[in-house]
């Protein structure tokens, strides 16, 4: 019999915390990145307050984009070097529930960079980041961009050159959700008429859903040999 | 140690496993051809072979992990992989590698499995604290899995396979890194396991070992089973020589004992 779907999903999502927790081994190297990446963009940018606001919404994203990746790929590496991933295929549950247990830890992690860059870009750009509309956006990019980074972490984890390939097999694929995150934020910081962010919002939940399916129903094909 | 016994055969052939013509193949390398086997409930059978001979690919099958090319597995009358589902949680692997979370400690790697195969929070507990025990491991259920000797990271797989008390254990080349301690708890936890009556399949390439602990040996070369008789039939001089005919000769034909 199998495992409920619930049960097993939030095992796997509190496993992956937990060790994260204890070894602060993928939320340590994303931040670092995340920092040292808005800080050169800070001193490479020197703009006046229109160009910045203009700019800041691609530096974000940029930045939790590759730091997301940097977190996704040890992830699902880790899995695989450990014969993790197989010790769960091998348990008596459903595979979209390994999906949406290393989702829901990926989500987290790149979202605790997301939300400790809002204040700081505030700070380093003297912008007003830290708004409920911007919050918003950060969640739904985030999770787009974390449910295709699932699947295609998964996939190129198995791979020899599994270090590198992600970003260039994943940058092409989650460009929708890229272009629609950037748009949105910056629809949110140029305050001028006909910038209608929750527009490109709309897109992103639609981009999103697209997403989760898509990646439901590929998953175990990823994943088994 | 009670074992769990849902694994309920639909049809009535009394071999535990049996697999037919079984062909997997990696692009155009074929690694398995045409190889027939059937394994009775209760039986330990050593599988010997040379490294790529083959065992450890008809171990990820019948564990359900990897798909065959052709030919099919039949575990308790269930079809692989088609049918794991009803399979897995009748299965426990242990593999070369330990399989566990090098960041989380003993016990938290036991829960979390135990959590996987749907055990109750109490019989999680009880199992946890049983096999640790078990294994030599109960001083050191709270320390990372990361602190771990070799032999310690093996054991307490050892401990993740046994968690849900399967019918069938799978072991590929379990006694890899173990020092002479490590390796003697092993041999007596799987002489308890095979008195208990669960079926085990250990590849394996010491062939003293396979003969003193196992009932059945077969030795797979290029890909089919190249030898397969009781452990007793020969003896470990005999099992040396007949290892040598079969994987570096010509045949690829059955070999009996007599």
């Amino acid at each position: 019999m199998k495992t409920p779907f619930f049960a097993a999903t939030m095992a796997i999502a509190r496993k992956d915390l937990r060790a994260e927790i204890r070894s602060r081994e993928l939320i340590s190297t994303m931040l670092m990145f995340a920092l040292l990446s808005i800080l050169i963009f800070s001193f490479a940018l020197e703009l006046d307050r229109v160009a910045r606001a203009e700019a800041v919404s691609g530096v974000l994203w940029v930045t939790v984009v590759f730091a997301s990746i940097l977190g996704l790929n040890r992830s699902l590496v880790m899995e695989r070097e450990g014969g993790t991933m197989d010790a769960m295929l091998l348990a008596p549950i459903s595979r979209d529930a390994i999906f949406f247990g290393k989702l829901v830890g990926s989500l987290a992690f790149t979202l605790v960079v997301g939300l400790l860059l809002l204040p700081l870009m505030t700070i380093l750009y003297n912008l007003p980041l830290v708004t409920l509309n911007l919050l918003l956006v950060l969640l739904l990019g985030t999770l787009g961009f974390a449910t295709i980074g699932t699947l295609l972490a998964a996939m190129t984890a198995q791979t020899r050159a599994r270090e590198s390939l992600l970003p260039i097999v994943m940058l092409p694929v989650a460009l929708p959700v890229i272009l629609s995150s950037v748009r949105a934020t910056n629809a949110i910081l140029m305050t001028t008429p006909g910038n209608d962010w929750f527009a490109w919002a709309q897109i992103l939940i639609v981009v999103d859903v697209v997403y989760l399916v898509l990646c439901f129903l590929l998953f175990q094909y990823v994943v088994e040999d | 140690m009670a074992m769990n016994s849902e694994l309920s055969p639909p049809t009535q052939n009394s071999a535990l496993i049996v697999i037919h013509a079984l062909v997997k193949a990696y692009g155009f390398i074929p690694v398995l051809r045409k190889l027939d086997l059937s394994i009775e409930r209760g039986e330990f059978v050593a599988l010997l072979g040379a490294n790529g001979s083959g065992k450890s690919t008809l171990l990820r099958l019948l564990s359900g992990l990897s798909q065959p090319t052709a030919g099919t597995i039949t575990v308790g009358g269930w079809e692989m992989p088609r049918e794991a589902d009803a399979v897995r949680a009748q299965i426990g692997l242990v593999s070369h590698k330990p399989l566990l979370y090098e960041n989380l400690t003993a016990r938290e790697n036991l829960a979390f499995f135990a959590r996987l195969y749907n055990l109750s929070r109490a019989d999680a507990d009880a199992r946890t604290k049983q096999l640790l025990e078990r294994v030599g491991l109960i001083k050191r259920r709270d320390d990372a899995v990361r602190t771990f000797s070799r032999g310690m990271q093996q054991r307490l797989s050892i401990a993740r396979a046994l968690l849900h008390d399967p019918a069938i254990l799978l072991l590929d080349e379990p006694y890899t890194g173990l020092d002479v301690d490590a390796a003697a708890m092993l041999d007596q936890i799987l002489t308890e396991n095979q008195r208990e009556g669960r079926t085990i399949i250990m590849a394996v390439h010491d062939i003293e070992r396979a003969a003193s602990l196992a009932s059945r040996v077969v030795m797979i070369a290029r890909g089919v089973v190249g030898y397969d008789a009781p452990s007793s039939a020969l003896d470990v001089a005999g099992l040396a020589e007949k290892y040598s005919q079969v994987g570096v000769g010509q045949s690829t034909g059955v070999i009996t004992a007599s």
